[in-house]
């Protein structure tokens, strides 16, 4: 546990950067939202704000900033207050163990300081995932049960139950890709891609993986217990201003997170595919950078297909949504272990 | 660079244990008893933990982990029993539960 | 020094958790009190150098187990629990030094056995080496393990299952 200074530094500098990113970011995924969905419906979105309107998100967050922040009476206040909080931390949290580009070693003086462009390089890497993501669970029931109002209430339970039966495809799906690779920490995992990427090696696990990835974020066709057409408002109903801002905040957080998950498992994360790097010869540092653009090129496809799935499928029933999860992503994820197993053992 | 003195673990571990029995003891209502237990086998698993890593010996942790499974699997049994119980009794203060027949 | 700090906060907020669990009114603030006790006891797993076992406990105690506490809690809608009645009400003045005396047991234990023994630098609670001795020597219980997880779940189910009255 003996570190310098200065990789102690570096890792705060990651650590602010990767925040303020990450919540740039969500501000202008509600922007990309809209004018994705607009040139969906052959309609033109928001771009009167600033250019394009790329001032919207500054519009929007000065508009809920404004307005009148109402706490009801009846509500339980602790966890009223508290739970978009709880929705909102692991969203953040999970992004400390994304790989976003190779390391590379320098000497500064006369010390060998190696740079990881990635927070925690963790032992049990995308176990950390697994069980942080599960914890986004208690932001939404606490804000269903801290309401005291019967729709929020059903709406926090349903979103509960959707959000924890599909983190055991999720789960499994993870397992299929750690029999190929060998290892749990994700940059092993990305090395472990160099050859083909694992959406070619498992097909099926990246499509269950995706499919558990929609119902966990709670978008579309999954986000029956917070649309406004079937529970008022679902578990966000009795929230204003800020809070609500800040569950969309999260839910944005965390397709940006689930999004980097998918890239880092599936797409090769921060590879750069057909050996072109090798080829080009640049210097380390350009290396680097092309390195986390590539990453930020495939994560942010993946944030596009979200986007473009919502505007696309229509939304699924909640006996339908506990159906595909339980009776049919569940034994084909298990499927997926079986013939990964197999086919490791054999070849 | 000395560390943690393996007996501050033990002392926690303790205490927990020790806070879980008072829950035990003191509390009428059947879910909160669970949770107590709940927490009293917790501070044991802090303690084989803290054992493994004092005798160098991975079967504490093997342990706590059979450990989990085991309080995984008595949670759910258990609440499906409150449950069943309260739809039978209309409450779960053990106080009220006490008799097997009326 | 850092780490002896980190124990410090860690084990505070543990037993700060532990207390408000047995003595909130409203169960679902216990299980909170639980939830955060949960996570305090993850970070002293991870000072004690067992990083797979935390990662586990923080995925299978507070991602699931607590879940479903929390379920149950609000599907029987219990919002306070009532005094104690009868002679029981005095047991709170039996049990505190009943528990004391337990407390002080175990911590004389404690301190007669391990003076000079502290936190070793390890590999011991990687995954790797977890992963070896569990599907090597240990891979009977580890079997053994998943059947009590099916067994449970048979019997969660057939426990809450409707019954049906002669005649329907």
């Amino acid at each position: 546990m003996t570190i310098t200074l200065l990789e102690l530094g570096f890792i705060l500098v990651k650590v602010i950067v990767i925040v303020v990113l990450m919540l740039l970011t969500v501000a202008y995924m509600t922007l990309a939202e809209r004018r994705v969905s607009a040139w969906i419906q052959d309609r033109k979105g928001p771009n009167r704000v600033g250019p394009a309107g790329l001032f919207q998100p500054i519009a929007d967050g000065l508009k809920f900033f404004f307005k009148e922040d109402i706490i009801p009476a009846h509500v339980d206040r602790f966890f009223y207050l508290i739970a978009p909080i709880i929705m909102l931390v692991p969203a953040l949290l999970t992004f400390a163990i994304v790989p976003f580009g190779d390391q590379f070693s320098t000497y500064i003086g006369d010390q060998l300081v190696t740079f990881r462009f990635q927070i925690a390089d963790l032992n049990v890497g995308i176990l950390y995932f697994v069980s942080i993501a599960s914890l986004g669970v208690y932001g939404l029931f606490f804000a269903g049960y801290s309401s005291n109002n019967k729709y929020s209430m059903l709406g926090g339970l349903r979103s509960s139950a959707q959000m924890i039966s599909y983190e055991i495809p999720m789960g499994l799906s993870i397992v299929a890709v750690i029999l190929m690779s060998g290892t749990l920490r994700l940059q092993d995992i990305v090395f472990d891609q160099y050859q083909l990427w694992n959406i070619f090696r498992q097909p099926l696990g990246f499509l269950i993986f995706l499919v558990a990835a929609f119902a966990e974020t709670n978008r579309l066709p999954f986000d029956l217990p917070e649309a406004e057409q079937e529970l008022v408002g679902g578990y966000h109903t009795e929230y204003s201003s800020m809070k609500f801002a800040m569950y969309f905040l999260a839910e944005y957080a965390n397709l940006i997170t689930s999004s980097a998950i998918i890239t880092t498992l599936f797409l090769g994360g921060w590879h750069v595919p057909f050996g072109i790097l090798e080829a080009l010869n640049l210097p380390i540092i350009a290396e680097q950078i092309v390195q986390i653009l590539s990453f930020a090129v495939k994560t942010g496809f993946i944030m596009f297909l979200y986007l473009w799935v919502r505007w696309t499928l229509p939304r699924f029933r909640y006996d339908q949504l506990m159906n595909i999860g339980w009776k049919k992503l569940l034994p084909l994820a298990l499927l997926n272990i079986v013939v990964t197993a197999l086919v490791i053992a054999i070849f | 660079m000395q560390g943690i003195p393996i007996s501050y673990f033990l002392i926690l571990s303790a205490v927990l244990f020790c806070l879980g029995v008072l829950g035990v003891i003191i509390r009428r209502n059947a879910i909160v008893i669970f949770m107590s237990i709940e927490l009293m086998l917790n501070a044991v698993n802090l303690s084989f933990i803290a054992f493994s890593n004092h005798l160098q010996n991975i079967e504490g942790q093997i342990f706590v982990f059979m450990v989990m499974v085991v309080a995984a699997a008595e949670v759910g049994v258990g609440l499906a029993i409150i449950v069943a119980i309260f739809k039978l009794r209309e409450t779960i203060n053990v106080d009220d539960i006490r008799l097997l027949k009326w | 020094m850092l780490v002896l700090t980190l124990f410090f906060i860690f084990a505070g907020i543990a037993v700060m958790g532990g207390i408000l669990v047995v003595s909130f009114r409203n169960p679902i603030y216990c299980a909170f009190a639980l939830v955060v006790t949960l996570f305090a006891l993850a970070g002293e797993y991870i000072l004690l150098m067992a990083h797979f076992i935390a990662i586990v406990h923080i995925a299978v105690y507070a991602g699931a187990i607590m879940v479903l506490f929390l379920f149950v809690v609000m599907l029987l809608n219990i919002r306070t629990e009532e005094r104690a009645s009868g002679g029981v009400r005095y047991m709170i003045y039996i049990a505190i030094p009943m528990t004391a005396v337990l407390f002080f047991e175990l911590a004389y234990l404690t301190f007669k056995g391990f003076e000079k023994a502290y936190v070793r630098d390890t590999d011991l609670g990687t995954v790797e080496r977890i992963g070896e001795a569990l599907f090597s020597q240990y891979v009977l219980p580890f079997e053994i393990a998943s059947i009590v997880l099916i067994v449970a779940m048979i019997g969660a189910l057939y426990l809450s299952k409707r019954r049906l009255a002669i005649g329907e």
